[in-house]
């Protein structure tokens, strides 16, 4: 019987403990003083600079990159911070391909863009390091604010509503904040703690109550908030895991790939987690990169991403699947679920349906494909689960399955705005939802004071 | 193949490439590395008189200006000239100039300004067959508190005396290194060729404080604390240097006598533009200093690769022939018009020539068109003032482009004239030289 790697079925401990540390260290190592400086010397300080309007945050890019040449990185960190109190993360975590960098005029130039995302790193951690506060808080206001969910959109909206005074209450249904920052992000894009700490970086503000393990729809209805509080946000996110729709889907081994995630990023031990010797990852987007690599890393012999589409319809950024491929992970396109084969119950295969487009349709062609698998992952999106919201009387507008928002972010209630990936638009992306805080918390703002 | 051999006032090298006095040039060991690198000829590291050698500070010595990447763009030192005995730098001098006999040596001297001091010094270097002397009328600290090196330079009769007390007590060609300290490098350079000087050499270093220590507020470089003028050179100085050379070229007084070039030549091209401009062959520190002495090979090949190009066949072909181009302001044709244009295949929009010209000049450079990102000139108001293509990161993007004689000028709504015309003649001069009637 093979042990180690070359375990059959659903196991821990396929690798020593040195090579998980080497697996789970940082993707991007940060910039040292030196690298910072060189690197920051390649922007040209661009005019209206292209890199700023790709920022869904608007962060000023040049001038911020300015500051670390110039040997001031305390004032960089503030140029981020700005515009994105969770800058720090979004050095991490932002897809800067396909951003900020992608359109670096260096990028059209020489094919190579000033490294953005790793300079905001350098400043941020350097202010954080210091704990250096930019922000204190104005005049208390008396006005109370309740944000649902402590993930990004609910943390930039709190700090934004907590500068301006107001006493807010962040109430999270998971026991720690922090959202997909601290469950939903691959671990090697964010080590040592990170999302904890920027937390703890964001709400030494002061002014912001965090509430573990209370859930909307269940500890307490969205009417007590419109009741008990000046205004309310909601950034829940997404609740809800799309089912595959194939036969057999709920035998043993067919896991949600956001809980996969998940359970890495909390593990402490990850020779205690177990992984497949051969796993099959369905669907196309970051969600199925991270599951993929991070099997690999964790000993997986075989890891297959199987996509319904092709290769230029992934969500994942290009850079996401040469990662992945450089991990070993295979990527198969224009095929989808058709059948989990189990075997006592334990998932042992997937067949799966070639695809083609007829006209504007995708359709199966008839032609199935099996794969061996002792695990498979599903990461086919997420969903809005409105159902927590409609316990209180109160319904709230919906847009093609997602809460309806205006420019302000106000929903059809009065007194409550939605931001992050619950609303609809929100586009899975954590610079997004911080942006979307920030704006709302600035509409909230504008509302609680006016005349 | 394009002959690059110098024959500078009968001192002949096998290029126009040699090491100005300095560090580099400080004793035998340097300079032979230098010579086995392909170095044309050194002007040895300035000597004092006879007795206990100068000393130097013990602390930094060197001072410097970086661009992007750290990029060394001017240098500024307070070394002192050699702090080595007399005596072991002209065994060495003659030791290496009997090694090395195609190569240029000459030696840089700076001893105190009464007759019997040069008397002195003389003879004990001619001794050596060194090729000649570069007389050190430049440095710009420590040697002129004590009444030496620029002290003299800054003083044109000083060194009309000093030049003709040499020129009557050696038969070595004598090189005048001059001061860019001064207002006006014409009246100098007339002194040392009144004084009958063979050659002039320029510049010296600049004064200059490089940087300031904002931890104790001293100059830098720093010395426990406080900080001296420097003397500054390196690529940031070659636009004054330049200017100077071709000053003192295209002087009446002074036109024809040949010129050593120095003031941070770093490249093959660098040293073809003081050449242009009437220097004779040039000298080069900073650059070895900040590279070694390899970079001699890129100065050579490429000098002989571009003659090769344009056709140009020795070093006579080239020497002087933008002298005649440099002239005063009032004479530039002041019915020439060009305009920017920009290789939109080129850009990549970075959008500085906007925001330069949009800012700080006329507003002639657009930043959005149709609602895209589009940068173009609008002719209506470019003035051709060039700030865009300096500005620009692109080579080549941004080009300043002459319009033919007859061609409207959107800005001013006229036809470019074909006749030259210039200030002294125009209509809005107060003093213009009316035609005779």
């Amino acid at each position: 019987m093979p042990e180690g790697q070359f375990r059959e079925g659903i196991a821990g401990g396929r690798l020593s403990a040195d090579q998980y540390a080497e697996n789970f260290s940082d993707l991007h190592p940060p910039l040292d003083h030196h690298e910072a400086l060189v690197e920051s010397d390649r922007c040209y300080f661009c005019y209206d600079a292209p890199c700023m309007n790709a920022c869904p945050t608007s962060i000023d890019i040049p001038l911020f990159i300015r500051q670390i040449s110039t040997g001031n990185p305390i004032g960089s960190a503030k140029t981020i911070f700005d515009q994105n109190i969770l800058g720090g993360m979004c050095a991490r975590v932002c897809p800067t391909e396909t951003l900020c960098e992608e359109v670096c005029v260096r990028e059209v130039a020489e094919g190579k863009p000033v490294q953005i995302g790793r300079l905001q790193r350098y400043a941020t951690d350097i202010a954080m390091g210091e704990n250096k506060q930019f922000y204190p808080r104005a005049e208390p206001t008396g006005k109370t604010v309740a944000v649902v969910g402590a993930g990004p959109a609910g943390l930039a909206a709190a700090h934004r509503l907590a500068r301006h005074g107001h006493d807010v209450t962040i109430l999270e249904a998971r026991p720690k904040a922090g959202g997909l920052n601290e469950y939903g992000i691959a671990a090697y894009k964010s080590v040592d703690n990170f999302a904890q700490a920027e937390v703890d970086y964001v709400t030494a503000i002061g002014g912001i109550d965090i509430q573990n393990g209370k859930a909307l729809g269940r500890d307490y209805q969205l009417s007590d908030l419109i009741r008990n509080y000046d205004a309310v946000f909601l950034g829940m996110g997404l609740g809800g895991v799309n089912a595959l729709r194939a036969d057999g889907e709920d035998a043993d081994g067919v896991i949600n790939a956001v809980e996969f995630i998940a359970d890495l990023r909390q593990a402490s031990d990850l020779s205690g987690l177990p992984v497949g010797r051969r796993v099959v990852v369905i669907g196309g987007g970051m969600t199925a990169i991270d599951a993929a690599v991070q099997s690999k890393l964790l000993g997986a012999e075989e890891v297959t991403i199987c996509y319904r589409r092709g290769q230029e319809h992934m969500n994942a950024s290009e850079f996401e699947q040469d990662l992945a491929a450089a991990n070993g992970v295979t990527i198969r396109h224009w095929l989808q679920p058709k059948r989990v084969i189990a075997d006592g119950g334990k998932v042992s295969a997937i067949e799966l349906e070639y695809t083609a487009m007829n006209g504007d349709q995708l359709a199966g062609t008839g032609e199935t494909l099996t794969l061996v698998a002792d695990q498979v992952f599903k990461a086919i999106g997420q969903s809005f689960v409105p159902a927590a919201l409609n316990g209180s009387g109160v319904s709230i507008g919906l847009e093609a399955g997602r809460i309806k928002v205006d420019a302000e972010g106000r929903t059809s209630l009065a007194r409550v705005w939605a931001g992050g990936d619950c609303i609809f638009g929100g586009d899975d992306l954590t610079v997004s939802a911080v942006a979307q805080g920030r704006d709302a918390a600035e509409s909230i703002n504008r509302s609680l004071t006016r005349g | 193949m394009a002959d690059i051999r110098n024959n500078f006032v009968g001192i002949k090298s096998p290029n126009p490439f040699w090491l100005a006095s300095a560090p580099p040039t400080d004793k035998a060991y340097n300079v032979i590395r230098a010579f086995k690198a392909g170095w044309g000829g050194v002007v040895w590291k300035t000597l004092g008189e006879e007795g206990p050698p100068v000393v130097n500070v013990n602390g930094p010595r060197y001072g410097a200006i970086w661009g992007a990447d750290r990029r060394l763009l001017g240098l500024n030192n307070i070394e002192l000239i050699t702090d080595r005995d007399l005596q072991v730098n002209l065994r060495e001098i003659k030791q290496v100039k009997k090694d090395w006999p195609d190569r240029a040596i000459v030696v840089s001297l700076m001893v105190p300004c009464v007759e019997e001091a040069w008397k002195a010094i003389l003879p004990v270097v001619e001794e050596t067959e060194a090729d000649g002397i570069e007389l050190n009328f430049g440095c710009p600290h420590g040697m002129s508190e004590r009444g030496m090196g620029a002290a003299v330079g800054q003083v044109p009769e000083y060194i009309e005396m000093v030049v003709r007390w040499c020129k009557q007590n050696t038969r070595m060609p004598v090189i005048t290194k001059l001061t860019p300290n001064i207002t006006d490098v014409r009246k100098p350079a007339r002194a040392a060729h009144a004084g009958g000087t063979d050659a002039v050499s320029l510049i010296n270093t600049i004064n200059s404080i490089t940087g300031v220590d904002l931890d104790n507020f001293a100059p830098q470089p720093t010395i426990d604390g406080k900080g001296s003028h420097g003397g500054y050179c390196g690529p940031a100085v070659k636009p004054i240097a330049m200017n100077m050379v071709a000053e003192i070229a295209r002087d009446p007084e002074t036109h024809g006598l040949p010129i050593s070039g120095i003031g941070g030549i770093t490249t093959w091209r660098d040293a073809t533009e003081f050449m242009a401009l009437g220097a004779g062959n040039v000298q080069v520190c900073t650059a070895a200093m900040t590279y070694g002495f390899k970079i001699v090979q890129e100065m050579i090949a490429g000098l002989e690769n571009w003659m090769d190009e344009k056709g140009h066949a020795s070093l006579d072909d080239i020497v002087g022939r933008a002298t005649p181009n440099v002239t005063d302001w009032q004479y530039l044709n002041l019915n020439y018009v060009a305009k920017a244009r920009i290789d939109q295949d080129a850009c990549i929009k970075c959008g500085r020539c906007h925001i330069a010209c949009e800012d700080t000049s006329h507003q002639a450079i657009t930043s959005m068109v149709d609602g895209t990102r589009h940068f173009e000139v609008i002719e209506a108001e470019c003035v051709g003032c060039n700030l865009c293509v300096n500005v620009c990161p692109v080579e080549n993007c941004i080009t300043m482009e002459p319009l033919a004689a007859g061609v409207m000028d959107q800005r001013t709504g006229k036809p470019v004239s074909p006749i030259y015309a210039n200030w002294t003649t125009h209509p809005n001069n107060p003093m213009a030289k009316v035609a005779a009637e």
